[in-house]
């Protein structure tokens, strides 16, 4: 079977049915007065997992964060950590720590004495916070900076600080608040693979809160797509991109066209008679008459100005040039077809020069392969 | 051009609080400084010498040569002001303290408070500034007196037998200062914590703290700017505060402020309330002054530091 997405995942314990999940949601709900902001959510995140919960602003994902931080406590349902109800247990008894978006540094304190804050709550002789408030500079490289004021620090700096601090204590769990929101786009990709490397060197379970989806999907094991307070798809990042389950999912990861269309018999064999008759067929039989999209990201899609040959499995369909978006690394192509619907088409510069490029207005043919698109019914 | 004038107007404006300063602190400081180094006299000024600005330099030089610092070994040789200055500081601090413990809780609850009822909060606060504050000085007679509201009420709750003598004692010039100057206090305290974010304590509870020891690791410690300003706001004039330890307090309680409205006014002794007012303004002046600079020396050192 072919695999979704270009590299292989080792790591994959939501796959195997006996592992047992590190975190829990049980049917957790939270409301605020007549608002649910969690609605009888249920999910598993499991131990040394890299789990990002993905959402626009008011979709729920902090309130989750903060309830298993222990800032709120759920309205219903419960939530457990190794086994452990964790309903009742005050933030400061709890095995987790975090890394608030804002970064939370006390002012009046040094980088070191921030670094040092839990360690001293937890009664840690000095010899033994010494050690590890060296070690926890060391990691994040700011060995230098230690005696500084949070004020006297760059935005990045102060970023690496909040996480020794959240990571001093060796919390079984780290949070994560939007970690990189306040960083420019550079450091943020530099970041991100450092918190990457991290997790997996100390082994922690990590749950980031996020709404910037290239963010997730490079960091993280898994995502949850949340959406109103419902998780609409929990999984791999290619899963998500690839096989979204839901006209939400697919719109909201990365671009898509969508093939609107019905179900149709030929040959005995389902298919989807789109708006501009190109008939695609489907891999598994539908009612006939169905109304089905079908999401083919744009990458997917094809812009020649010959036909594509017969019989080579290719789904086309004249079109007309009517945008076109240059990014350096690609060129994106707004075609529009002859119902009107504009789809994207974007294609790689893999070479500096292209000879007689495409104009605008051009008449052109769009073509896809079957299988490059995923046909959702909702 | 535009610089030229711009420069000016910058000038123009620093100008104004100088200016003020020089016409309502300085010069005014400095004719009681030179009335506290006269002698009394039976006169109209009470005091000599009195400079003859129309004799020209040498009559003037004449009057300053009179001048003397007798006043102040005067007062440095009579035990009454060294009390009276003592108790006053005492007394101040005692207030300045309680005012503190009574105004931080206040504040706290009015900066935890739904943002849209807090101006309404902050209103209240300085609600009784619209009224008299020689009037509420009054009223805590009515309420203090040993028939008064407050005997009235403990009798009626059976508390106590007899009632309790509040009025004419420190305590009762302790529930005055605290009571007129509470706003001073709690408006500082009010906008240190009010500013504060509050995922800092979140942070301090994530860490291990329980809400109590995230209180004093976090939220106290940053809330120190206000408490200075507060208790600076409160002591300074508490010090020299005449109008309630007069109402409130015993005959026996020893004020500066009042030992210089009976230098002034009983004595007619201009020259040595003079005296007591300089050295009033000395002792509150002075301590503030090296707080300020080290404090800002200190922050200096910590900007420029490492």
């Amino acid at each position: 079977m072919k695999s979704l997405g270009i590299f292989r995942r080792s790591f994959a314990p939501w796959a195997d049915p006996n592992a047992k999940p590190f975190i829990s949601f049980r049917n957790v709900t939270k409301r605020f007065g007549d608002f649910t902001a969690v609605d009888n959510l249920s999910l598993d995140i499991f131990t040394r997992e890299f789990f990002a919960l993905l959402g626009g602003s008011g979709c729920g994902k902090s309130t989750l964060l903060r309830m298993l931080a222990g800032f709120e406590q759920p309205t219903s349902g419960e939530i457990t950590l190794d086994g452990q109800s964790l309903a009742g247990i005050p933030p400061y008894r709890r095995p987790v720590n975090m890394m608030f978006q804002s970064y939370a540094l006390f002012p009046h304190m040094t980088v070191e004495k921030n670094i040092a804050f839990g360690l001293k709550q937890d009664g840690m002789p000095k010899t033994e916070i010494a050690e590890r408030v060296a070690q926890m500079l060391k990691l994040v490289k700011l060995e230098s900076f230690a005696g500084r004021k949070p004020h006297q620090l760059s935005g990045g700096q102060r970023q690496r600080v909040a996480l020794a601090r959240s990571l001093a204590k060796r919390p079984k769990v780290l949070l994560l608040d939007e970690p990189l929101g306040a960083l420019d786009k550079k450091l943020r990709e530099e970041t991100q693979f450092e918190l990457m490397d991290l997790q997996y060197e100390l082994g922690l379970t990590f749950v980031v809160v996020t709404h910037d989806q290239e963010e997730a999907m490079t960091m993280s094991d898994r995502i949850a797509v949340m959406s109103q307070g419902r998780v609409i798809q929990v999984a791999t990042p290619a899963e998500i991109y690839e096989a979204p389950n839901s006209r939400f999912v697919a719109e909201f990861i990365g671009d898509v066209n969508m093939m609107e269309g019905r179900v149709a018999l030929e040959n005995g064999h389902s298919v989807l008679k789109t708006e501009d008759g190109v008939s695609v067929p489907l891999p598994e039989p539908l009612a006939e008459g169905r109304e089905v999209a079908l999401a083919v990201r744009p990458e997917k899609l094809k812009v020649s100005r010959a036909a594509p040959p017969e019989g080579a499995n290719l789904y086309a369909v004249r079109g007309e040039i009517w945008d076109i978006a240059y990014f350096g690394d690609m060129t994106v192509f707004h075609v529009k077809l002859p119902s009107g619907k504009i789809v994207k088409a974007s294609s790689l510069n893999a070479t500096r020069g292209v000879e007689d490029p495409f104009g605008y207005d051009e008449q052109i043919w769009v073509s896809f392969e079957p299988q490059a698109g995923v046909v959702l019914k909702g | 051009m535009q610089n030229a004038i711009s420069a000016v107007t910058r000038r123009l404006v620093i100008l104004i609080p100088y200016g003020w300063l020089l016409f309502f602190f300085l010069i005014p400081f400095l004719i009681v400084l030179r009335i506290s180094m006269s002698t009394t006299a039976v006169a109209m000024p009470p005091y000599t010498p009195v400079f003859d600005w129309t004799g020209g330099w040498e009559s003037i030089r004449a009057s300053l040569s009179q001048l003397s610092l007798d006043n102040y070994t005067w007062l440095a040789g009579d035990p009454l002001y060294f009390n009276a200055y003592i108790s006053s500081l005492l007394i101040a601090l005692v207030s300045t303290a309680l005012t503190l413990l009574v105004a931080y809780p206040m504040a706290y609850g009015m900066a935890k408070a739904p943002t849209t009822i807090r101006p309404t909060l902050v209103m209240l606060v300085i609600l009784p500034f619209w009224t008299s504050f020689l009037i509420r000085v009054y009223a805590w007679i009515g309420i203090l007196k040993p028939e008064g509201l407050f005997n009235q009420f403990l009798l009626s709750l059976g508390l106590i037998s007899e009632p309790l003598i509040i009025l004419n004692t420190n305590w009762a010039i302790y529930i005055g200062i605290v009571y007129c100057y509470l706003p001073f206090m709690v408006l500082p305290l009010y906008s240190a914590l009010e500013k504060m974010d509050h995922s800092l304590t979140e942070a301090a509870l994530d860490l291990g703290c329980t809400p109590i020891q995230a209180f004093w690791r976090v939220t106290f410690p940053l809330s120190l700017p206000g408490v200075i300003a507060g208790c600076l706001l409160v002591f300074i004039p508490a010090v020299g505060e005449f109008v309630i330890p007069d109402l409130l307090g015993g005959s026996e309680t020893l004020m500066i402020g009042r030992t210089l409205w009976n230098e002034f006014n009983g004595n007619r002794d201009w020259p040595v309330s003079s005296a007591v007012a300089v050295v009033l303004l000395l002792l509150l002046v002075i301590p503030i002054m090296l707080f300020q600079n080290a404090q800002a020396r200190a922050e200096r050192a910590e900007r420029e530091g490492r």
